[in-house]
């Protein structure tokens, strides 16, 4: 077909090209049982395109007298089955990779095999398709493998199916044939996350449908399968969903120059946009879009750029750079779909490598909830998962990550899980979403659920509570290291400002993870989350007349200002216990330092996770060098003073709601 | 106030799709980041052929404003066509400023192995996978960066793009790493390698029109000159230098000839051609109709030659 408009002058040439370069380009997997006929399709279908060389062709007429199953001049299967040993046995075993081109569109096929046993070859080959041809022999009709291959093409986020009812000369073309098995595969599809399903009646080995429409099948009026690939609809939502930049490298060449290169792989990114950098949080604004080929005024999907970024923030590999208004989940726990791809089962509980975009860490499956049954689709309980099974589990990473839902980003939402002795890839996952709301990560910023909420005041005043009471309401955050004394001297103090008549309460970091935050691990999300909510409860003590000492870790810098923002900051008194790492060591009785050296406890500020000592706390403790006594007469003396002040205050601009 | 300006503006415009090429191109230069960034010490095999001028181009687009942050290696064999060598010296190393490791097997090379007297087999063997795996086992690199391409030959169309190595750089293609998304797997052991090809899913004809578009330099012999050449087997034989043995009776004849594959001269056939620019090339070769590794003796030896030799650790 492609002969005819080949080129015979430069100029026609330099037409050829120019329009060979504004192609694109569609990916998309073939699957079916053995002996579907899929070589023989695929084979089809590179001749039709005229992507087969005259050496290649004279070498499958050779081939064909050897090996071919056709008593027939030429086997078009015997051009795409590609290893020794494999061609040997007639079979093929592994994902292969194919190039042809139309003068529309350019295509890769992913040819994965039809053996039962591998499920595996064929989620590999689905995972950067965008559409999947699924073999049926009109003579068999829909196989358990036509289910479990259009499932697990579904599962790889494919949304294009296009069912190809081969072997149709062995039917005598006969409509009702293709018509039963188009109907079974209507019923069974609906179950399935795809969005267009096409019905060909085809025979690979004839050719019939697959470059043109066949006279064999008047019956059939929709297009030819080349057709149906020349249009299918490519995927546009990455370059319009939003902006995530994994950060592949730094660059460093000089002093001067700091630029982050990676590929963006959705969204897009323009000079000036605020940006996030995750999982830490940072923001910045973007300054330049850096390439070989000089700046650009925005990049979007696909594109492998070099951002600068304005402030000198610390960025590097496995980093996600977002819109600072529309971020990605962040945190360590997430439920996701896995499919087994090795020999050794999964072994829940223990620790695999982790590979997400560009980020590495551990990871572990903390449990599985159950196993997909390919077949019937329906879920069955399983504590482990064997070679070519698929489940639904807990994951729980070592280290904090940037991700969204596979089913909104085949980038972001997807990991492989390698074994750490064998270096085995073990696992494919897709993210389903994360473990629990409470997890989601940045609570600090959630909008309001419903729009429709309210806020009915109170019709008491904080004028008329500070007169009950007798003192004005505030908070004092002690924040330091473990064991710089916070739980000590905050319910030391708790008791003196009681015993003197004042209406106080103590809020311990530790003390609420067996309440509130008892849902809550270590990581610097999850103790971001705890203090979140420790300031929301501090706030309604204050609200209610109540002083409140809260004692936390607080390790960074930026979730301090934030928690001060939720509690206001006329009435937060911010307290520094300053002792170093090394008396904190020292003084530490419970092993948690000596635990966390030994690799035992993760996120342990100070020791394997940053420590940001404040810079901006009203008053600092040196509680390495002075007694608990000390300490504690210095705080009360500093603090009653600062209480009275703020009890002159006037009513309207302490009013919590106004706060 | 801003919420409202946003929605009064009009919808964005529909994002024109990437092109094929410029996908083709991203995907390439990603996965040389992935390498510099997952590997301790990473090496470019470059034969100073087109696919290895394309592989540069791109390391330099993957690496800027920095300098690809590996040496490049090539393995000489020492029956390279001169304008190879001449291309590599100006070019590569004066021009460009890149370090460049030639390695040779001295031991072939004073046995005086040669294509003339020894198997296309023994030849390539001990003056290519050999020395190959002598500079990547001397040098200590873990990762390989190559040209291949998957549509070059049957057996390639299963490689992986970060093809794993043993210890003895042997390839198992029954035990290959499934590829997910673009999830390398990079884990190594000591002494094990990845192959590492970036131009996977290149065709030969988006080879030569990234080549045209990016003006990419390449050696002059891709491009149709007046050459001394021999007629054997059915290829045309460059006489190169004076170490061509001719036969009796075989008088060099000067005709319009270019290569469409480098590799030793004296087994590298070239074919009549009047392409002397590259678009001549493209149009040659969207008329031709033979696949490029037509031109090199050794793979005609046996069938399924090349995947033989890839198991071997040829490239
Ligand atoms: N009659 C007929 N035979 C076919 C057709 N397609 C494939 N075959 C035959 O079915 C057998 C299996 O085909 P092959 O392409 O190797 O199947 P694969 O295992 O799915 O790759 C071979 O003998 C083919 O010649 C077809 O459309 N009609």
């Amino acid at each position: 077909m492609s002969t005819a408009s080949l080129p015979t002058t430069l100029a026609e040439t330099q037409q050829f090209l120019t329009r060979h370069e504004r192609k694109d380009l569609l990916r998309f997997v073939t699957c079916g049982s053995v002996d579907d006929g899929k070589s023989t399709l695929i084979g089809r279908l590179l001749l039709a395109a005229g992507a087969v060389y005259e050496d290649q062709l004279a070498a499958l007429y050779c081939d064909s007298a050897k090996h071919g199953t056709v008593g027939q001049a030429i086997d078009p299967a015997l051009l795409v089955d590609g290893l020794e040993d494999e061609r040997k046995q007639g079979i093929t075993i592994d994902v292969a990779y194919r190039y042809f081109q139309t003068p529309k569109r350019k295509f890769i096929i992913a040819d994965s095999p039809g053996h039962e046993q591998y499920t595996r070859n064929m989620a590999t080959a689905a995972s950067s398709a965008e559409a999947a041809i699924v073999l049926v022999d009109a003579r068999k009709g829909m196989l358990a493998q036509t289910r479990r291959h259009s499932f697990i093409a579904s599962l790889l986020g494919v949304r294009r199916l296009i069912l190809a009812v081969n072997k149709m000369d062995l039917v005598d073309y006969q409509q009702l044939v293709f018509e039963q098995i188009r109907a079974e595969f209507q019923s069974f599809v609906q179950r399935l996350d795809v969005e267009e399903v096409h019905y060909l009646p085809l025979s690979g080995l004839q050719g019939d449908n697959v470059a043109e429409r066949s006279d064999n099948t008047p019956w059939y009026q929709g297009p030819s399968l080349l057709h149906v690939l020349e249009n299918v609809p490519l995927d546009r939502g990455e370059s319009h969903g939003e902006l995530r930049f994994p950060v592949q490298r730094v660059v460093r060449p000089s002093a001067d120059f700091r630029g982050y290169s990676g590929t963006v792989v959705s969204g897009m990114v323009k000079p000036g946009d605020r940006v996030a950098v995750l999982p830490g949080g940072r923001q910045t604004r973007v300054r330049s879009l850096v390439t070989f080929d000089g700046e650009l005024t925005r990049a979007s999907a696909s594109a492998a750029i070099t951002l600068t970024l304005d402030d000198e923030i610390d960025v590097a590999r496995g980093d996600t750079i977002v819109h600072a208004d529309r971020p990605p989940q962040v945190g360590r726990r997430f439920d996701a779909t896995l499919v087994w791809m090795s020999q050794q089962p999964l072994v829940p509980g223990k620790s695999y490598w982790f590979k997400q975009t560009t980020s590495r860490t551990t990871a572990e499956v903390e449990h599985l909830s159950y196993r997909i049954d390919v077949n019937t689709l329906n879920w069955v309980e399983a504590s482990s998962l064997q070679l070519n099974e698929i489940g639904c589990c807990r994951i729980v990473l070592h280290a904090p990550i940037a991700y969204d839902a596979y089913r909104h980003n085949r980038r972001t939402g997807a990991f492989i899980l390698v074994d750490r002795v064998t270096h085995e890839t073990v696992a494919a996952g897709m993210i389903l979403a994360p473990e629990s709301d409470a997890l989601a990560g940045n609570h600090w910023n959630v909008n309001l659920r419903s729009q429709q909420l309210q806020i009915t005041p109170s019709r008491i005043t904080s004028r008329q509570r500070r007169q009950r009471y007798g003192h004005a309401a505030a908070t004092l955050l002690l924040t330091g290291l473990s064991g710089a004394g916070k739980t000590t001297l905050g319910f030391a103090l708790e008791e003196r400002l009681f015993d003197a008549g004042y209406s106080v309460t103590m809020l311990d970091g530790q003390n609420l993870r067996h309440g509130i935050s008892r849902d809550l691990g270590f990581s610097a999300e999850e103790r971001s989350e705890n203090l979140r909510r420790a300031a929301e409860i501090a706030r309604l003590l204050n609200d209610a007349g109540m002083i409140c000492i809260a004692a936390f870790v607080a390790p960074e810098a930026d979730v301090r200002r934030k928690a001060k923002q939720v509690i206001g900051q006329r009435r937060l008194l911010h307290v520094h216990l300053s002792a170093s790492p090394e008396v904190c060591r020292d003084r530490d009785l419970s092993g948690r330092y000596q635990a966390a050296e030994r690799g035992e406890i993760v996120n342990f500020p100070g020791v394997t996770a940053p420590y940001e000592p404040p810079t901006d706390a009203d008053l600092v403790l040196p509680t390495d060098q002075w007694s608990a006594e000390r300490c504690l007469e210095a705080l009360h003396g500093w603090l009653l003073p600062r209480l009275a002040a703020m009890e002159g205050e006037n009513d309207a601009t302490t009013d919590a709601l106004n706060d | 106030m801003t919420a409202a300006l946003a929605a009064a503006a009009p919808p964005a415009e529909v994002e024109p799709r990437t092109t094929h090429l410029r996908q083709l191109e991203a995907e390439s230069i990603h996965i040389f980041r992935e390498t510099a960034e997952a590997f301790e010490k990473p090496v470019l095999l470059y034969s100073i052929g087109k696919d290895s001028s394309v592989m540069l181009h791109l390391a330099r687009k993957a690496f800027y404003p920095e300098k690809p942050p590996f040496p490049l290696l090539h393995i000489d064999s020492t029956w390279e066509f001169r304008e190879m060598i001449a291309f590599r010296d100006k070019y590569v190393r004066k021009e460009l400023g890149l370090e460049v490791i030639v390695h040779i097997n001295d031991e072939g090379a004073r046995a005086g192995v040669n294509p003339f007297d020894y198997s296309s087999r023994v030849y390539t063997d001990v003056m290519r996978t050999q020395p190959l795996k002598q500079a990547l086992d001397m040098h200590g690199f873990d990762a390989a960066l190559g040209g291949g391409r998957r549509d070059e030959e049957r057996s390639r169309a299963k490689e992986r793009i970060f093809s794993f190595r043993d210890q003895k750089h042997r390839w198992d293609p029954k035990n290959q790493r499934p590829e997910l998304w673009d999830l390398y797997n990079t884990w190594v052991h000591r002494g094990e390698s990845i192959r590492v090809f970036p131009l996977s899913n290149w065709t030969e004809l988006d080879v030569w029109q990234y080549i045209l578009l990016e003006s990419i330099p390449i050696v002059p012999l891709y491009f149709a000159a007046p050459r001394p050449v021999v007629k054997r087997d059915g290829d045309w034989i460059l006489v190169d230098d004076e170490r061509m043995r001719l036969h009796e009776r075989e008088q060099p004849d000067t005709r319009m000839v270019r290569f469409r594959t480098l590799g030793c001269y004296p087994v590298t056939g070239a074919v009549p051609s009047q392409a002397d620019t590259v678009l001549g090339i493209v149009q040659e070769l969207l008329t031709a109709h033979t696949s490029e590794r037509q031109g090199r003796a050794i793979d005609r030896d046996e069938e399924a030659a090349m995947e033989r030799k890839k198991r071997e650790g040829y490239f």
